[in-house]
């Protein structure tokens, strides 16, 4: 007891309050092991901040929703204040979020924190992953925490489309409908499964409550425990840093926990939340209002799903006609059938990328220095055609829009996406690892010969040289430093057998490292100084002459 | 490249049998550019002068202060700016109490970045990394935990209990998933049915007046539901989601139909399913100059004149025709229900029930 008096004396307040709880549950060991813990700083770090935050975000608006909102599909007549809809028939759930948005303060503008929360949730999620993969982050030991990361994006869209489906207004009733035909295609379960789904046919009066329970219940909880596995394993790991001189794959260099990372990230929740107000204080986002209550007659031109939704509506889109065959008397709709396969099959490959890649370097070592994505030339270039092949199915879902904007016919843009669907990826692929190759040429250069200076000199024999400057040890080590992989034969195997699997080994290693650019060795780069050392002796002696 | 370390390369690289190394295909480079070791850090204006560091003091201290002013306005925003039936109150309550939150959280972030930033000490920071792999003792240990479990509960020796455990875990679940089967009826034979009977007059969409054939001119179109649909009946949106019809009168010379829907048509009207065979939304788009009905959701062109078959878009079927005719006060009257499922594909739609 006497303890505790003289703690408060000394140090007033923050010692008080610390022994308080120390005393209670004894967190003082906790402190200890993570109060000093190190995280390495990067912009790109951030990405995956923005996430998390947007999810909290999520969390506090949603909760506020569930105040006041509705799920029931039962048909009321709409006697609230919006004028145009007064005495309509519609759902329950529609007029309560008409409640939400005009008759309760704030409610609007929760609303549309709610709305643009998820947009900007799945997108920092989206580009947290592109960062992930473009600097191999995932490599071991990170691949498990790659796929519960995977998961989480999936989660998000699933969480988004629930969400949407809730307010019950025109389009989301539409994107029901949708997603309900896509069900009836499947064989043999389909219309089992759209009965289960929609409590019999569509629309039915069980939809909105249903998802409901997913909206709010089942993905959240997901959500959660998939992101405290996140960060547990985050915590485990460590985080990864940048190359840089005196980072290791057995350090980590950064700053303390706290105070600065505390400061810094417990600041940057502040700023994406407010960010996330501004926005939704200034700008509209899913006017319900004007789209009336789900009805499954009209429907408006030009209407577009959020925007993660897009890529599978494009997906739609892409689909020739008459896909659709008998086998028997059975009805096989591939019109919908293959942009799910499709889809799917996407969604696998980037999920288990990690471990392709494993297979092919056959690295077992840990990996915590980042690479520069130029200097894992192919690996960047298969991701470029991935975002590539992703963003052509999303702008598939706008051919609508492009052929109006662009006065072009639906048949002309319908082609060029679909054709674009194959050719860009490869394109992308091929440009971008001409690119990788071309930067690491270049730093090859810089750290042989310096960087160019600007500055012209006339060497006595009338020749012009530009003065290159070298660059100083800590720039140059970020240049050479990155791991040098080299193709492998098919080797044969204890019985001297060689395997098919040894020949797609050495034909993958081939495809990855047969154009590698080896980092810069500092035995090249001192029989370069010396050439160096002699044309400076020229430069210093033109300098002189011309004074 | 030097030649010396392109030979290391080489040499793990080309012949003999496969052996063993943790790092792959990496080849380590024996003459490396050496690290130099962390950039001593360089000192900002706060480190180095007390008019800086000042300056920034009083720079957080107004930011948090601006978050508190914020958070009073927001507050003060709520009863200043109510809502009413006007809906610039709604926008001004959104707009005004939104500034005063933003201002609020903003000032509260960005001064502790700021903080952060110029006040606190930047220098980096390294501290070992250990493997993940736990030590090789632990790892016997673990080991050793998991044999002794093994002996003391017999699981490898009892095989009997062992394979009854699984048997007894495969199905614990089931029944958990049988109960989800009350989610819904067996979809029976309601895909097949609509609420167009024979003899049904035709109705406009959404109030339910009948239509005479005279009153549609020729380009016309008028969106369509069965007579005695009304949106007080429970079923309402189901019946409506698969009845939806669009009817179109077209000079009756450029209609093409087939020998057996000659007389589904009336004097150049025809009735089409509303319901795209795509996926299922709303077919409301008609183009009075090529006679094209379009689907706004993926494009799904149909060609009325004949026989609305697909001409564009991802749908490959057409769309399902009503047959009609004129009674004799000239109302227009369904012969019959469809006479295929409407709507998208599902895999026993041509199974005969
Ligand atoms: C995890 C990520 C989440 C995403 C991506 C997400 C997304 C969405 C979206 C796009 C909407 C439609 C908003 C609109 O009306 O314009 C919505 C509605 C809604 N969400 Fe979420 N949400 C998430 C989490 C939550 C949570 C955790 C809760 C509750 C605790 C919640 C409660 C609600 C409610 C009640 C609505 C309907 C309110 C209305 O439309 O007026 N959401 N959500
Ligand atoms: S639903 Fe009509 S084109 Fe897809």
């Amino acid at each position: 007891m006497s303890n505790t008096a003289t703690a408060k004396k000394k140090n007033g307040f923050l010692a008080g309050t610390a022994n308080y709880v120390d005393e209670r549950v004894g967190v003082a060991g906790v402190l200890k092991e993570f109060g000093r813990k190190i995280f390495p700083d990067h912009w790109s770090f951030m990405l995956g901040e923005v996430a998390l935050y947007s999810f909290l975000v999520l969390l506090l608006s949603g909760t506020f929703l569930t105040f006041f909102f509705q799920p029931s599909m039962t048909d009321v007549i709409y006697n609230g204040v919006y004028a145009p809809l007064k005495g309509a028939h519609m759902s329950i759930a529609y007029a309560s979020s008409l409640d939400i948005s005009f008759e309760v303060r704030g409610g609007l503008l929760m609303r549309q924190v709610h709305h643009w929360s998820a947009l900007l949730f799945v997108a920092a999620a989206g580009l947290h992953m592109l960062r992930v993969f473009f600097t191999g982050a995932f490599r071991k030991p990170r691949e498990l925490n790659w796929v519960v990361g995977f998961v989480l994006f999936v989660l998000g869209m699933a969480a988004g489309f629930t969400g949407y489906s809730l307010p019950d207004d025109l389009l989301s009733g539409n994107g029901l409908r949708i997603i309900d035909g896509m069900i009836k295609g499947v064989p043999f379960i389909g219309t089992w499964i759209s009965s289960l789904l929609f409590g019999g046919e569509f629309p039915g009066h069980s939809i909105v409550g249903r998802l409901y329970s997913l909206h709010i219940m089942l993905v959240p909880a997901l959500i959660l425990v998939f992101l405290a596995i996140h960060l547990v394993m985050l915590v485990l790991h460590k985080h990864t840093h940048y190359s840089a001189a005196g980072r290791k794959d057995s350090n980590i260099v950064g700053y303390p926990l706290m105070p600065v990372y505390v400061a810094k990230a417990g600041g940057f929740f502040f700023i994406v939340f407010g960010v996330i107000m501004l926005i939704a204080s200034f700008f509209t986002i899913n006017p319900i209002w004007n789209y009336g209550g789900y009805d499954p007659s009209p429907v408006s031109a030009g209407t577009q799903p959020d925007w993660y939704i897009g890529w599978l509506d494009g997906a739609l889109r892409l689909a020739p006609s008459h896909l659709e065959f008998m086998a028997g008397n059975v009805t096989v709709s591939m019109n919908i059938l293959l942009p799910l396969i499709i889809s799917l099959v996407f969604l696998a490959l980037v999920a288990l990328y990690p471990f392709f890649e494993n297979w092919v370097t056959g690295d077992k070592r840990e990996h915590h220095v980042l690479d520069r994505p130029r200097n894992a030339p192919v690996r960047t270039a298969i991701g470029a055609a991935g975002v590539t092949f992703y963003a052509v199915l999303w702008a598939g879902a706008s051919t609508d829009l492009i052929a109006t904007n662009f006065k072009m016919s639906l048949n002309q843009v319908l082609l060029t996406m679909q054709v674009s669907l194959i050719i860009l990826p490869i394109v992308a692929f091929v440009v971008t690892k001409r690119i990788c190759l071309a930067l690491q040429r270049k730093d090859q250069e810089i750290a042989l010969h310096g960087r160019e200076s600007g500055r012209i000199v006339r060497l006595p024999h009338g020749e012009y040289i530009e003065v290159h400057e070298a660059a100083n040890e800590y720039d140059l080590f970020k240049l050479v430093d990155y791991k040098d992989y080299q193709p492998t034969l098919a080797r044969p195997n204890a019985q001297g057998k060689i395997t098919i699997r040894a020949r797609m080994r050495a034909a993958a290693s081939s495809f990855y490292f047969k154009d590698s650019v080896s980092p810069t060795t500092q035995t090249a780069i001192e029989a370069n100084a010396h050439h160096a050392h002699e044309i400076e002796e020229q430069v210093q002696k033109a300098i002189e002459n011309q004074k | 490249m030097s030649e010396q370390s392109k030979e290391v390369a080489k040499s793990s690289h080309t012949s003999g049998a496969e052996h063993v190394y943790d790092g792959g295909l990496n080849v380590v480079h024996q003459d490396a550019v050496k690290d130099p070791g962390i950039e001593p850090h360089r000192v900002r204006m706060t480190d180095k002068s007390k008019k800086h560091e000042k300056a920034a003091v009083r720079q957080v201290v107004l930011l948090f202060t601006l978050s508190m002013l914020g958070s009073a306005f927001a507050l003060y925003a709520y009863f200043a700016f109510p809502l009413s039936a006007d809906l610039i109150t709604v926008r001004n309550n959104t707009l005004f109490l939104g500034v005063g939150i933003t201002l609020g959280l903003l000032g509260i972030g960005i001064g502790a970045v700021h903080w952060a930033k110029t006040l606190m000490p930047d220098n980096e920071v390294a501290e070992d990394r250990h493997p993940i792999r736990s030590s090789e003792d632990k790892r016997a240990a673990a080991i050793e935990i998991i044999n002794l479990a093994n002996q003391e509960s017999g699981f490898s020796r009892r095989k009997l209990i062992r394979r009854t455990l699984y048997g007894a875990l495969a199905l614990f679940p089931l029944p958990g998933i049988i109960i989800f089967a009350d989610l819904g009826p067996n979809p029976g034979d309601k895909l097949r049915h609509t609420a167009w009977k024979p003899g049904t007059r035709l109705t406009q969409d959404p109030f339910g007046t009948p239509i005479k054939a005279s009153e549609l001119t020729e380009g016309s179109v008028f969106h369509v539901i069965p007579e005695g649909l009304n949106p007080d009946q429970e079923d309402y949106l189901e019946q409506k989601s698969k009845a939806a019809v669009l009817l179109v009168r077209v000079d009756p010379q450029i209609l093409k139909e087939s020998p057996e829907k000659k007389d589904w048509s009336y004097q150049g009207i025809v009735a089409y399913s509303k319901i795209c065979t795509h996926v299922g939304c709303p077919v409301a788009l008609y183009e009075q100059v090529t006679h094209h009905l379009l689907c706004p959701c993926h494009q799904s062109t149909f060609d009325l004149v004949d026989g609305c078959k697909v001409i564009f878009g991802p749908a490959s079927r057409p769309l399902p025709q009503l047959p009609i005719y004129v009674d004799e006060q000239g109302y227009l009257r369904a012969q019959s229900d469809f006479l295929e499922p409407v709507g998208p594909s599902f895999w026993d739609r041509s199974v005969k029930a």
